[in-house]
């Protein structure tokens, strides 16, 4: 191993900026001239915008300019897009409504953008923004995903009746439903997949810029996906040539999803600047997150499992209601659907599955990926399902996994949901993390806190996911709009020192640090030579971004391949210069020596021959400077068991987790500080959601959760600290051999912390979030 | 509109400010000193804490007037050269942080926390104390493990 290259723990290059200051997150951009944009926005849910009067806040001091939904059209600025189709059962595609983004006649949630200011200063446009006079004509609100699409409930959009974006069977249900009429047990289970709000640390934020000289835009954004941002801004909503757009993703302070998206924000501030020759800024304040990002999760499910005498799973049958909210965000259809109903096998043999999602339209913000997208939902109702079918079977829970698990030598496991599973190795991550989590002693424990008048719990989640997305053919066969490559430049300067250009993103996960041990592990380049730069369509080649664990499985490898290619053309460089034949030529640790000699060649004298091939091989081309693309064959699949220990105080409801044992399956570490780090956050993400995040609107459509007064985050007194372990296993077709692990905890720990209450109180069920009033009902309920 | 001055990182500065003008205003938007942010509008989430005359305070909740003849250190002040303040170094050394939005305040709070608590501060009480820090990405293990470290590192 070369040091500091794989599997060395190495202090992350990025953090010295960080820890003094240094970072340059988009709100940090100031520029000469610089205006400020202010969204009024609609506090109605839903409602019919008769006129709206700008000529008050026009005059007021300072404003630029006041700009409404008609200036946006009138300029050929098209509506916002979602980029993946969804065919529905009746044939048809999905339905989508028009997003414009700023409102054309109608507003459809609390938070609809219905004009911009701009002013001189940022008080200055909030001041205006008061006196942009609105006359809306306030319609009934539809707010509750579970009865949205009720015959008779108000029509949102007309070109989505019964408010359905689509209704999307997956499965053979005729051969399930007679699984079920036979079987020995069928054990039954209705679940809320709660509402959640993202809630990176940094609030969207967008700073344009226009050059009336090259007519070119820069604008900086809280991007995950710089490439995928410009493609789409061009492509779809014409707001300049792919050539004439610049887009700049520069330090981003936490995604998780939520920054992948192109929203109305970024779309009018890129517009605007052209349009007033000013630069622009706009910056989310946290309210505004609250209503405008885009929300994550809110399923109501019903989940059904057919057993045998044994315990073995036969069949499954989910029935799945997905809130989108008002409109279609980026990538939203594709959440509830693919990234969902393809994961209900989860680590298990169920050979017949049948799934039926209904995605409908509501009067709240829209919907799409939040870490894990899909993933967490699948696994949170096929984890609490088979808790409870081991409690109608007797069992154990752990028994129930056991005897249902994949077997090790399956693999390659083909599921009946579409996914081909290439590598696991299950019932090992089990048993380790059983052992972890002390599972043998947990009667001891209960029975000591039961003396105390406290109630132990103790609970499983075996979950895998499909990350390093994705193979470009099966989303394209799926009707994703995109391929789902990763790119790749390795650059070598004459002097040395290397550069390493990724079109994946970093907000937080250490790509500066583990790409740069990829490449000194790969080339023998001290890492400190080494500068990885992301996140600037001028800069990189091109790319598609971060989300879905595939930064490292999808673009690693790229990197590794323009590595490899540097290796091949160094061979040929060093051959020539000492006087060898190219097959004499081995690479090792830096250095190209010739086989059985002593003669060698560092790659830093062949990258300063490859600058000034002064002496240089035949037909070669000068320079040292690679690109490679890579399209992964398959999705990685990590998997793993965590264990969840809580103790619940009856009298207040309170939940302490006690213990929490983590054993994933992510095939090989390249930095295990940074990938140990990437379980704890998600871990905490996923204790949110089951013990204290809700986004709540109320019956007319008012977000009653809209401040981190309202809306409970995890905080650093919620949480304990945690025992992390792996188990893991090579997947074949990933050249490195990686898997992706930045949202197995948030995917992981939901079912794990619910199992663990469920079972302290003795109940069926309790729905997420488990506050201390929900506990405690359960708790009186119960006894 | 009002002027004021005030001691920051060591060096004094003045300034025009209205009177409904934030301190992280004055920081960010006056003085360009970015380091201190803001990740919320009900001084919940920490990002922007500074120490006001040795103490820290969440640069959101008092206004710059109030600030007017104090002594401010932020985030950009701890550093000598280029050698980090031992708390720094502690967040480095236990992987403290991931997308560093939150680490200004965590870093802040966490010498504070330090300077009340003493160089032993046990982990329940820095749980306790950094309750009013919010982190999304770390899930607060290692940033314990760094404030506990960084504390042992303060003691010398």
């Amino acid at each position: 191993m070369a040091e500091n290259g794989i599997g060395a723990s190495v202090r992350r290059k990025e953090d010295n900026r960080f820890l003094t200051g240094k970072g340059n997150y988009t709100d940090d951009i100031n520029v000469v001239g610089q205006t400020y944009a202010y969204f009024v926005r609609s506090p109605y849910a839903h409602a019919i915008l008769n006129s709206i009067d700008t000529s008050a806040a026009s005059a007021s001091d300072g404003v630029v300019a006041v700009l409404t939904g008609d200036d946006l059209a009138e300029d050929g600025i098209a509506p916002l897009i979602c980029g993946v189709n969804v065919t529905s059962d009746d044939g048809e595609p999905h339905r989508a409504p028009l997003h414009p983004a700023l409102a054309q006649g109608k507003v459809n949630y609390v938070g609809d953008h219905v004009a911009v200011v701009i002013a001189e200063s940022l008080a200055q446009a909030k001041d205006a923004a008061e006196k942009v006079s609105i006359d809306y004509e306030v319609l009934p609100a539809v707010a509750s995903t579970a009865t949205a699409a009720e015959e008779n409930q108000q029509q949102i959009h007309d070109i989505a009746p019964n408010n359905m974006c689509y209704n999307w069977p997956f499965g053979d249900k005729a051969a399930v439903d007679a699984v079920f009429e036979t079987a020995h047990k069928i054990s039954t289970l209705d679940l809320i997949n709660n509402r959640m709000v993202t809630n990176p640390m940094e609030p969207r934020a967008a700073a344009g810029e226009y050059n009336s000289g090259t007519e070119e835009i820069t604008l900086h954004v809280t991007t995950q996906n710089p490439h995928v941002h410009r493609l789409i801004l061009s492509a779809f909503n014409q707001l300049a040539p792919e050539h004439k757009l610049r887009v700049v993703g520069p330090d981003v302070g936490g995604g998780f999803g939520v920054k992948i998206f192109v929203y109305a924000e970024e779309l009018v501030v890129g517009w605007a600047c052209r349009k007033l020759n000013r630069p622009v800024k706009w910056t989310s304040d946290r309210t505004e997150a609250f209503l405008a990002d885009a929300h994550g999760r809110d399923h109501v499910a019903t989940a059904e499992m057919a057993l045998d005498d044994q315990g073995k799973f036969l069949a499954m049958r989910v029935n799945t209601t997905a809130n989108l909210g008002a409109y279609l965000s980026t990538f939203s259809t594709m959440v509830p659907s693919y990234l969902y109903a393809f994961l209900l096998a989860g680590q298990y043999t169920t050979p017949l599955i049948y799934s039926e999602v209904k995605a409908v339209f509501t009067n709240t913000a829209p919907v799409d990926a939040a870490r894990g997208a899909g993933r967490p939902e699948a696994t949170y109702l096929l984890e609490r399902l088979v808790d409870v079918c081991a409690e109608d079977m007797g069992l154990d829970p752990a028994e129930i996994r056991r005897r249902n698990f994949i077997p090790v030598d399956a693999f390659p496991y083909q599921t009946p949901v579409v996914q081909c599973y290439d590598s696991g190795d299950y019932p090992a991550a089990l048993e380790k993390a059983l052992q972890l989590a002390d599972y043998d002693g947990f009667t001891g424990r209960a029975e000591e806190a039961k003396s105390r008048g406290m109630l132990r719990g103790i609970g499983l989640s075996s979950y895998v996911e499909a990350c390093g997305i994705a193979p470009s053919a099966a989303v394209g066969q799926l009707g994703a709009g995109v391929g789902l490559w990763e790119s790749a430049q390795v650059r070598f300067n004459p002097t040395g020192n290397v550069q390493v250009f990724t079109g994946t993103h970093s907000h937080g996960q250490g790509h500066e640090t583990t790409f740069a041990q990829l490449v000194t592990e790969q080339l023998g380049v001290p890492i400190e030579n080494i500068e990885v730069i992301h996140g600037d369509t001028a800069k990189t080649q091109f790319g598609m971004g971060t989300y879905g664990s595939r930064s490292l499985a999808v673009g690693g490898v790229a990197i590794a391949k323009a590595c490899e290619k540097l290796i091949e053309k160094g061979k040929k460089i060093a051959a020539h210069a000492l006087e060898a034949a190219e097959g004499d030529i081995e690479f090792v640790d830096g250095d190209f020596t010739v086989a059985g000699t002593d003669k060698a060649m560092n790659i830093a004298e062949v990258a300063f021959n490859a600058y000034v091939p002064h002496s240089y091989p035949e037909g070669l081309e000068p320079g040292f400077d690679e690109n490679a693309f890579f399209d992964p064959l398959n999705f990685s699949f990590p998997a793993g068991t965590h264990v969840c220990e809580v103790e619940v105080d009856p009298e207040t409801g309170e939940v302490e987790i006690v213990k929490y044992s983590a054993v994933d399956d992510f095939g090989k570490l390249i930095n295990p500080m940074i990938v140990e780090g990437q379980v704890h956050g998600g871990i905490v993400h996923g204790v949110g959601q089951a013990l204290l995040e809700g986004c709540q609107y109320d019956d007319d459509g008012q977000l009653i959760t809209a401040s981190y007064m309202d809306y409970a985050m995890p905080r650093a007194d919620n949480v304990p600290s945690f025992d992390v372990d792996y188990a893991p296993t090579n997947p074949p077709h990933n050249p490195l051999g990686v898997k992706g692990c930045g949202e197995a905890g948030a995917i992981g720990a939901p079912p794990a912390v619910i199992n663990a209450i469920s079972n302290a109180l003795g109940v069926k069920h309790i729905d997420m979030p488990a506050t201390p009033e929900a506990v405690w009902r359960a708790a009186q309920s119960a006894a | 509109m009002q002027t004021i001055s005030m001691n920051i990182n060591g060096v004094s500065v003045s300034g025009e400010v209205e009177d409904r003008t934030l301190l992280v205003q004055f920081l960010r938007e006056n003085l360009r000193l970015t380091g201190t942010h803001v990740g919320c509008d009900t001084s919940q989430c920490g990002a922007c804490v500074v120490h006001v005359d040795g103490v820290s305070v969440k640069s959101c909740t008092i206004l710059a007037v109030q600030s007017d003849g104090c002594e401010v250190v932020t985030i950009e002040g701890l550093a000598t050269g280029s050698h980090l303040h031992p708390m720094q170094q502690a967040f480095k050394d236990n992987h403290g942080l991931q997308c560093g939005f939150c680490t200004p305040g965590m870093v802040m709070s966490a010498i504070d926390i330090v300077n009340r608590n003493g160089c032993d501060v046990d982990e329940a009480t820095v749980r306790k104390e950094l309750e009013g820090n919010i982190c999304r990405c770390t899930g607060y293990h290692n940033i314990v493990k760094s404030v506990q470290a960084g504390a042992k590192n303060m003691g010398g």
